[in-house]
């Protein structure tokens, strides 16, 4: 036998060894007791890979560095936390996989993830099934509206950011708006909802042109905005790099009307490929992360954020993003519930999670209520304008 | 050396590969230690059969597709869209999403299947993502990116749901895909696939109508992804546009390739291995990606006609 085919074949038996290895690694039982002491597991499934990581890896980060945290601080009421993370890649089904691997394989207690309202929508029925509470992470309106019993949020809702918008707009005594959508999902969810809530806010919406999220040129849109008669403002529900090119292509045509962008792009990023000089004048609502230090010193939030930002900036070396913030506050939530309930029996969780009153998180003060699964009203949202590219804080 | 080598299918051979299959089929359950061992099973089981069917086409009449996955979405929106516009029975939209599959794989697949190789890959590609797109920017009626919700199936009052019901439907499902592509291998039509695999001209000179036959196997393959959809978006409960996207179709292909082009029972190893292994390899946290694309490169290289008919050569050549 030859060196090459003796070798050929040791590699294929090593090969096969090492997949059947890796599939009997997976099939140890975990038995959890809930007992003193022992680790309370909290799952969680993000999209730390793909299309959505931009949110799912602060997310990741965020949770990681605070489980350590609480369990360096002697755990919650003496038994440290577990924390098991899954990465769905941005992927439904991938993610109803592992939402059902938390519930059946790991036991854990409660859930603080699902990135993308698409991933979290996959995943809801597998804890409401099991009866265990799951914080979500992403912005869509319809994962507590209508309420699931179990189903919980932490980010502001794009409905939200359109009334907050909208507000602004009617503030400068001006009423008749234009829109400009990506086709992404973030840009058309927030498209709706702003189509649904203008009249309730005094807007008409007199012009409605979208993109696709890959287009690198929005002039033809601009310019048949430009065109329609009456336009008072323009907003421009989107993220990712579509925003940045309707901000350059709004200055390059010299539109002077008044342009809001989405929280979606609340990052010095955005200013960075929209050019400082093309983005001047543009408002957007933000999380008041982006403003930490502009607080007020008495604002409730300022110095959960910074402590937040700090402890952030220095494990990671990276700048924070809100989504990192949504994380921390699913998780803080969660940790004070569980405190509060003195159990981890999903009934009482939840109860304990509804029940959460004036706490204040990186994307405001949240108030549960049975009837209300996200807790936050638009004082939650600031508004800010960009000024010599950076994010300016302007009058609440 | 040929990259696809035919491997025959004699009778006996046929039923053993079916036999073995319900075997393990009705065997690991004894194994599983939680509730979660059934849902990953099932998602075995139905990308299984997905995966069947692209390999009719592929394997056996030697079309590519890199579309599959759309006719996967198109069997799985059917489910969604069917009771809530049509107002139907989410059960009877597994058969309806099949037919509109093959409807639209009639219809696409006459011009489409002129093409060969490459130019054929390309409008595969086309297709697929045309399906996505629709998908995803028809918001009103399709809910875009984030999806949309399928209601749970009720059969004569019972509801179908959890892990292990949906396990032994969807083991069901696959046996009966997998006898129906063992026997058509061995058809008179399998046969006519596997003389055009080879060679269009030789074929048509023996007189094989080979654009009908081209065209019977797209639609074949379009049925088995649609009713793959359709139990996926039923076990789901859910669907998003990820079902119909472009990574899904590569998956497919890849599925196929790694298992054995040439062999069914190889699209089912494929299947396995590529849905296991993201489950399996979740310990190496951001590494899992890249380990995966070396596992699947190992194996191509070592395993050149696919892990089925590669390790059957193999104990073949010891044996003698």
């Amino acid at each position: 036998m030859g060196l090459g085919r003796m070798l050929r074949r040791g590699a294929l038996t090593l090969g096969a060894l090492a997949a059947f290895g890796f599939a009997f690694s997976a099939l140890r039982a975990t038995p959890a007791l809930a007992q003193q002491g022992q680790p309370i597991r909290i799952g969680a499934v993000l999209s730390v890979t793909g299309p959505a990581s931009f949110l799912g890896d602060p997310e990741d980060k965020t949770l990681r560095l605070y489980v350590n945290r609480i369990n360096q601080a002697g755990g919650i009421n003496g038994r440290p936390i577990q924390l098991i993370v899954y990465d769905d890649g941005g992927d439904a089904n991938r993610a109803r996989t592992f939402a059902t691997r938390l519930v059946e394989d790991d036991r854990v207690v409660a859930m603080v993830g699902g990135t993308t309202t698409g991933t979290t929508m996959a995943m809801r029925p597998v804890f409401e099934d099991a009866r265990i509470p799951f914080i979500s992470l992403a912005g869509g309106i319809e994962i507590i509206d209508p309420v699931s019993p179990f189903t919980f949020k932490t980010p502001h809702t794009d409905r939200m950011a359109c009334e907050k918008i909208f507000a602004d707009i009617r503030a400068r005594g001006l009423s008749r708006v234009a829109l400009i959508s990506g086709t992404d999902g973030f840009g058309q969810s927030m498209r709706a909802q702003c189509q649904r809530v203008a009249q309730a806010a005094g807007i008409t919406i007199v012009a409605d042109e979208q993109y696709g999220p890959r287009d690198s040129d929005m002039t033809p849109q601009l310019t048949r905005i430009r065109n329609t008669q009456g336009v008072e403002a323009v907003v421009n529900p989107g993220f990712g790099q579509g925003p940045a090119i309707v901000t350059r292509g709004y200055a390059q045509l010299g539109i002077r009307l008044p342009l809001y962008q989405s929280h979606g792009v609340a990052s010095a990023q955005f200013i960075e490929l929209a050019t400082a000089a093309a983005a001047e004048g543009v408002r957007l609502p933000a999380a008041a992360l982006l403003v930490a230090e502009q607080l007020p010193q008495n604002d409730p939030q300022r110095q959960v954020l910074i402590d937040y930002k700090t402890a952030f900036e220095r494990e990671f070396n990276q700048p924070v993003s809100t989504f990192g913030g949504h994380a921390y506050d699913g998780l803080m939530i969660l940790a004070d519930a569980i405190r509060r309930a003195n159990s981890t029996d999903g009934t009482r969780l939840r109860d304990a999670i509804r029940a959460t009153r004036g706490f204040v998180g990186t994307g405001g003060v949240v108030n549960m209520s049975a009837t209300d699964h996200m807790g936050l009203d638009l004082s939650a949202f600031r508004m800010v304008e960009i000024r010599g590219g950076r994010f300016v804080l302007i009058g609440n | 050396m040929r990259l696809s080598p035919r491997w025959q299918f004699p009778f006996r051979a046929r039923w053993a590969t079916l036999l073995i299959l319900a075997a393990v089929i009705g065997t690991i359950p004894w194994f599983f230690p939680s509730g979660f061992y059934f849902r990953v099973a099932a998602l075995v089981w139905v990308t299984a059969l997905a995966a069947v069917g692209l390999q009719v086409l592929m394997g056996q009449a030697g079309q590519v597709s890199l579309g599959h996955a759309g006719f996967v979405g198109i069997g799985a929106y059917a489910m969604a869209l069917g009771p809530k516009y049509l107002g139907l029975d989410v059960l009877l939209c597994l058969p309806l999403g099949a037919i509109v599959a093959a409807a639209v794989a009639f219809v696409v697949g006459r011009p489409i299947l002129r093409l060969k190789g490459h130019y054929l890959a390309v409008a595969t590609l086309g297709f697929g993502m045309l399906v996505t797109m629709v998908l995803v920017s028809e918001v009103g009626i399709t809910g875009g990116p984030d999806g949309i919700r399928v209601p749970r199936a009720e059969l004569f009052g019972w509801r179908i749901r959890g892990g292990e019901t949906f396990y032994w439907i969807a083991g069901v499902a696959l046996l009966v895909g997998v006898w129906i592509a063992l026997n058509l291998q061995d058809s008179p039509s399998g046969r006519a696939l596997a003389a055009l695999h080879d060679s269009e001209v030789a074929a048509r000179t023996v007189g094989i109508d080979v654009a009908a036959h081209k065209l019977r196997a797209f639609v074949i393959a379009a049925v088995y992804g649609a009713v793959a959809g359709g139990l996926l978006a039923l076990m789901n409960g859910f669907v998003t546009p990820d079902a119909a996207g472009f990574l899904a179709s590569i998956e497919y292909v890849t599925m196929v390739v790694i298992g054995g082009l040439a062999s069914v029972p190889g699209a089912v190893v494929g299947a396995a291995l590529l849905v296991l292994l993201p489950q399996t390899l979740t310990f190496l946290h951001e590494y899992e990606q890249a380990v995966l694309g070396v596992l699947i490169m190992l194996f191509m290289i070592f395993l050149r006609a696919g892990i089925v008919p590669g390790l059957a050569a193999l104990l073949r050549r010891k044996a003698a």
